[in-house]
């Protein structure tokens, strides 16, 4: 694991062979199963990918998964994380490792996998020994001043989405406030906007994952 | 001595997956014969004193089992080679003393996680080595016994931990579920420490006498729960 991020403190994503792990996490309702079954769609056609999802305390957001087809039941898995799912993610990784690695023992070629953590605060953070690289979401409609707050997940996951733009004017949030806070204490990382109602597909998201893929610490 | 490798793997900090796992106290809240702290003592005498005791004296018998394998033959007391096929046949002495299939999905679901926690964190393990060779995904207790020798404890000690996560585990998740008071909760575990000891004390001499007549007590109510929880719409914790 030795690509060289001057930056970049983790650990470099895994070459061919063993499927991109991407986090994706945020506060309850800020809509990372509708960006996660975005995602699918999109890419689904071009990527061999599957999904574990973390519900708090049913299977609802693998059911949405599955009620939407967005990949066949095989390859969605629902971990539950005992009222703790920051735990489940960081401290104590053990059943959603256990649910990546059933998954791609059976797609044996799977080039990415989602781990969706379930709704938590903002200072949930995927460990390193989870998610080569992890998104953090963030809804317009949970307060502008959201972003300046920070905390971990905010501040550190590789991207951040900034979701449901659509409905700032209805919220009185100010989404040029969101991405101005949102690029001070991420240090240049990137932010993306992105509204489902608008582009279902998440196309900017899609493509920052394609990027990641092709990015030479993969390589 | 306590070898401090011993208090790691005691420590409910310990990255293996216990953290979802309720012992069956999430199904006795929702049939609510689990509400309070004095409901909560009975849920755990009654738990340590059937499954608890089964799953400290196989974790003792594996400990020992693990120890056997890291003696030279030429010294060893015990005439059985070690081999995958005895780790195979105790964990078959902990399914058979597992009526409920859902409870041995979950030993297993747990014991695989900590089997992985376990080699990570003591590496070159020869025993744990060859049980994830004889079984992928064993019981939790025989995994337990297993790490417990590469952390250089005797089989007693692994059975006070043992005995002591019985008891732990569904304290835990009561705090989680219920809201107690967690000084409360701990005042409990302290007054149950001398049940613990002597439940350690009962496993590792049960173990002593070959894995046949290992205590195979059961907790009905137990086995009906765990039963009934993996069909529940509505759950937090995996069992």
């Amino acid at each position: 694991m030795g690509a060289n991020h001057d930056h970049d403190p983790h650990t470099a994503a895994p070459a061919h062979g063993r499927a991109l792990r991407l986090g994706i996490g945020g506060p309850v309702g800020s809509g990372k199963t509708a960006l996660t079954a975005a995602l699918c769609r999109t890419l689904r056609g071009e990527l061999n990918l599957a999904v574990v999802t973390n519900d708090i305390y049913t299977t609802e957001d693998a059911d949405f998964l599955r009620r939407e087809a967005v990949l066949s039941d095989d390859r969605i898995t629902a971990v539950r994380t005992g009222c703790c799912p920051h735990t489940a993610i960081r401290d104590d990784i053990s059943a959603n490792l256990d649910a990546v690695e059933e998954l791609e023992a059976r797609h044996p070629h799977l080039d990415l996998v989602i781990v969706e953590s379930g709704g938590d605060n903002l200072t949930a953070l995927f460990s390193q020994g989870l998610a080569d690289r992890q998104i953090f979401v963030l809804d317009v409609a949970g307060g502008d001043d959201v972003p300046r707050k920070g905390g971990l997940g905010v501040a550190n996951a590789d991207l951040l989405v900034i979701n449901k733009t659509d409905l700032a004017p209805f919220v009185g949030s100010d989404l040029d406030l969101m991405e101005r806070d949102a690029a001070r204490v991420r240090a240049g990382k990137p932010v993306i906007l992105s509204s489902l109602r608008e582009r279902p597909g998440a196309p900017e998201v899609a493509d920052w994952v394609r990027t990641v893929l092709k990015a030479p610490a993969l390589a | 001595m306590i070898p401090t490798a011993l208090l790691l793997l005691a420590d409910s900090r310990l990255p293996a997956g216990g953290h979802a796992h309720s012992g069956g106290l999430e199904p006795a809240v929702t049939s609510g014969s689990v509400h309070d702290v004095l409901s909560l003592a009975a849920f755990l005498q009654g738990r340590l004193a059937t499954t608890g005791l089964v799953t400290a004296a196989l974790t003792a018998a594996a400990c020992t089992h693990a120890h056997a394998t890291w003696t030279p033959p030429a010294t060893s007391a015990d005439p059985t080679p070690p081999s995958q096929a005895s780790w195979a046949r105790l964990d078959a002495e902990a399914d058979a003393r597992t009526p409920s299939p859902a409870q041995r999905a979950a030993s297993r679901a747990q014991g695989r996680s900590l089997l992985r926690a376990a080699r990570t964190t003591w590496p070159g393990s020869g025993s744990l080595d060859a049980l994830a060779e004889a079984v992928a995904t064993p019981h939790q207790a025989v995994v337990l016994g297993a790490a417990a020798a590469a952390a250089h404890a005797t089989p007693h000690q692994a059975a006070t931990v043992a005995a002591y996560q019985a008891v732990t585990g569904p304290a835990s998740a009561a705090v989680r579920l219920l809201g107690l008071d967690p000084l409360a909760v701990h005042r409990l575990l302290a007054e149950l420490a001398p049940e613990v000891d002597a439940t350690a004390v009962r496993a590792a001499e049960a173990a002593a006498g070959g894995w046949a007549r290992l205590p195979a007590l059961s907790a009905p109510l137990l086995d009906l729960h765990a039963e009934l929880h993996v069909r529940a719409d509505l759950r937090l914790f995996e069992s």
